[in-house]
């Protein structure tokens, strides 16, 4: 019997508990529960590969099986971290939140898992929809403002992205193999897929999921839903929902590319990448906002990510390792900036600084988070990110390479700026005086992510690099 | 495809001018929701589609677009006591012309796309690339935000005609499962017009502004 089914409907079934518990103070205890439980099946349903079904709408290939482990890893982390973090905001009714984080696992489960594109599709709508009250906890009018703005832009974005499902199907029911949207017969049949269509589809598809990634120009809604979210949401948001976008996007890549248009497809990708690129590190010189910085550098990866997948074959294997690396990073950062926020109840560095002195385990991890994410050594995000910058320079493309190495630069020093602004200094009279001091419960889970970025990096682990090679040789269609 | 099929895309496609042209929030929901019941009715059209799971979805997304999203629409206007568009970043009537010109280039457009010989003659792509304009404009040029709500049912409107191209693509529960989305989607931001008109005692988006660089 196939597992997909426990990993979809534990986390609902958890939901409802989280619903039935009249107690504030007991309920987020479910989430690490069900955080640790998809961890563990997630481990099993790695370890022991089921034979891949064609026919099947829910099945692990080696791309979904990369998109799972980075979100029940950063779930997991996340959900001991939302347990002391929801301790703390005991005042704040914490159902719906509980709730919604809940449904998160579930659906980001069932985008990983889905082999028909319509199922995906409902799957990654379902998780705009319980992110959406995420986004709202605080009850703020800025929250409401950013709630608002990704509803409205998330909806058309996902919208986009039916249309263009809906291009890809005719695009086979054309080629008289009978509308399908099953990414088996798909791939099955793609040299006969008619062009037209199939071009009209991957652009709609790159706006569409790009959208939900946050590429630039389509990014608008991103700094203001991480800035007002709470931060373990910022997490999820910054390394789970994008990565689930990531994936659909790549099955349209897949299919285009096996129908044989991998330079029309490349070159808009490649252009989508510098382009969110060029405007992530526009916007991160001088932010004086750390959780909006954190945005732009996730408008910033998504956009090295969409860079990797254009440069083709010889940087495949670095896009995917930045996957894991990108949504690990993002959870060490967006953890670690909220414990600050909550030391300094700031997130300007106007208010925010000697964040070492104040919070010395959560301003060093968040130190130490900067370093990775800009791609220093001995990171994990360095070597997926060399690996790029290595796969553009051998094919041939001295120009995307010089202009990737360039804006990686600006980041460094615009993002640098403001991350010492905030950990170097002397904290405020006014700083000192609030409640939080960091504990277990807030410092461990990002600990260990941290630890996590860096064995990636040092050793590489080799399940991981197994598991990525096999996802490679499923993108070029060696099965 | 049926007889019937075109004259109710022409009427879908003279609904989206109706809903740019007026400045009225109440007909701007009315329309939207006769658009929306008459795209409901397209799959019972399609010859050899009549089963009880086909029969079972053109009820529900009949009841869902033409009856309780727009009622859920009227409760939430009736709510905030507003009753017409301020005058939007495009004129009504330019946004009419603007209209009908994104009309004639999806018809254009549309004859660049290879059709299937069974679809040729039908006004299916030219009428859904039109529908997603109209829903675009709305949600660009108009300031309230129950009006970008409708902008973008237009455009969800839009992508559901250029589903009748593909019944048997979609299966029921994928379709089922659109729809509930559309629902919930709809639902939540209800949730949220009310919380914006609370907490800024207005609807108008241009008061959403606090959040910039």
């Amino acid at each position: 019997m196939s597992m997909a089914p426990l990993f979809l409907i534990f986390p609902a079934v958890a939901a409802v508990l989280a619903a039935l518990i009249p107690s504030n103070r007991w309920r987020p205890w479910l989430l690490p529960v069900a955080g640790t439980l998809h961890a563990a099946l997630t481990g099993v349903a790695l370890v022991r590969p089921e034979p891949l079904s064609p026919t099947a709408w829910l099945a692990l290939d080696p791309l979904g099986k990369v998109i799972l482990l980075v979100v029940s890893l950063l779930f997991l982390c996340c959900s001991y971290y939302a347990a002391g973090y929801l301790r703390s905001r005991s005042e704040q009714p914490n159902r719906v939140f509980c709730i919604c984080l809940l449904f998160f696992l579930s659906t980001a489960s069932l985008v990983a898992w889905s082999r028909h594109l319509g199922l995906m599709w409902v799957a990654v709508e379902g998780l705009t929809l319980v992110t959406a009250p995420l986004i709202f906890f605080n009850h703020t009018q800025q929250s409401i403002e950013a709630t608002w703005k990704y509803m409205v832009v998330g909806s058309v974005g996902i919208a986009l992205a039916l249309l263009g499902t809906f291009f890809l199907a005719y695009s086979a029911q054309h080629a008289g193999h009978g509308a399908s949207l099953m990414v088996s017969d798909l791939l099955q049949h793609a040299p006969a897929l008619s062009k037209p269509w199939l071009h009209a589809a991957f652009v709609l598809l790159l706006v569409g999921y790009g959208t939900k990634m946050g590429l630039a120009p389509m990014h608008t809604w991103k700094p203001d839903a991480y800035g007002e979210a709470p931060c373990v949401v910022g997490a999820l948001l910054s390394g789970g929902v994008t990565s689930c976008a990531f994936l659909a996007l790549l099955r349209a890549y897949h299919i285009s590319v096996a129908a044989g248009e991998v330079a029309y497809v490349c070159r808009l990708l490649l252009f989508m990448g510098l382009l969110s690129m060029a405007t992530a590190s526009l916007f991160m010189v001088g932010q004086r906002d750390m959780k909006r910085m954190l945005a732009y550098s996730s408008v910033e990866h998504m956009g090295i990510l969409v860079l990797g997948l254009g440069l083709g074959a010889p940087a495949l294997f670095g896009t995917l390792l930045h996957v894991v690396n990108n949504g690990l990073t993002k959870g060490v950062l967006f953890l670690s900036a909220g414990n600050i926020h909550r030391a300094y109840h700031s997130k300007s560095t106007e208010q925010v600084s000697g964040a070492m002195q104040r919070v010395p385990l959560s301003g060093t991890l968040f130190f130490l988070g900067f370093l990775a994410i800009t791609g220093s050594p001995p990171f994990g995000p360095f070597i997926s990110e060399f690996l790029i910058l290595n796969g553009a320079f051998r094919s041939g493309r001295m120009v995307v390479g010089a202009l990737f190495l360039v804006l990686l630069l600006i980041v460094f020093i615009g993002m640098g700026a403001t991350v010492l602004k905030i950990v170097q200094g002397r904290p405020s009279i006014a700083a000192r005086k609030t409640s939080y001091r960091d504990t277990v419960l807030s410092g461990a889970p990002i600990l260990a992510l941290l630890v996590l970025v860096l064995l990636i990096g040092v050793i590489l682990p080799a399940p991981l690099a197994a598991l990525i090679n096999d996802a490679v040789r499923y993108l070029e269609g060696q099965p | 495809m049926s007889n019937f099929f075109n004259p109710i895309l022409v009427v879908v496609l003279l609904l989206n001018l109706f809903v740019l042209g007026t400045s009225r929030i109440t007909s701007v929901i009315r329309g939207v929701a006769i658009q929306g019941a008459l795209i409901g009715m397209l799959p019972l059209l399609l010859p050899g589609h009549v089963s009880r799971g086909a029969f079972l979805m053109a009820v529900l997304t009949i009841v869902l677009k033409g009856v309780v999203i727009p009622v859920m629409m009227n409760r939430a206007l009736r709510d905030v006591e507003i009753k017409r568009e301020v005058e939007p970043v495009i004129g009504f009537q330019a946004s009419v012309i603007l209209g009908a010109l994104g009309a004639v280039w999806a018809l254009l457009f549309a004859g660049r796309l290879p059709l299937t010989e069974a679809h040729a003659d039908s006004l299916v792509v030219p009428a859904s690339l039109a529908t997603v304009l109209t829903g675009f404009i709305l949600l660009i040029t108009r300031f309230k935000a129950l009006t970008q709500v409708m902008g973008y049912l237009v455009l969800e409107n839009g992508v559901f005609i250029f589903g009748m191209l593909l019944v048997q693509a979609m299966p029921l529960v994928v379709e089922m499962g659109a729809l509930l989305d559309l629902f919930v989607a709809v639902f939540v931001i209800c949730i949220i017009v009310n919380h914006i008109n609370r907490a800024f005692s207005t609807l108008d988006t241009r008061q959403l502004a606090s959040l910039k660089e």
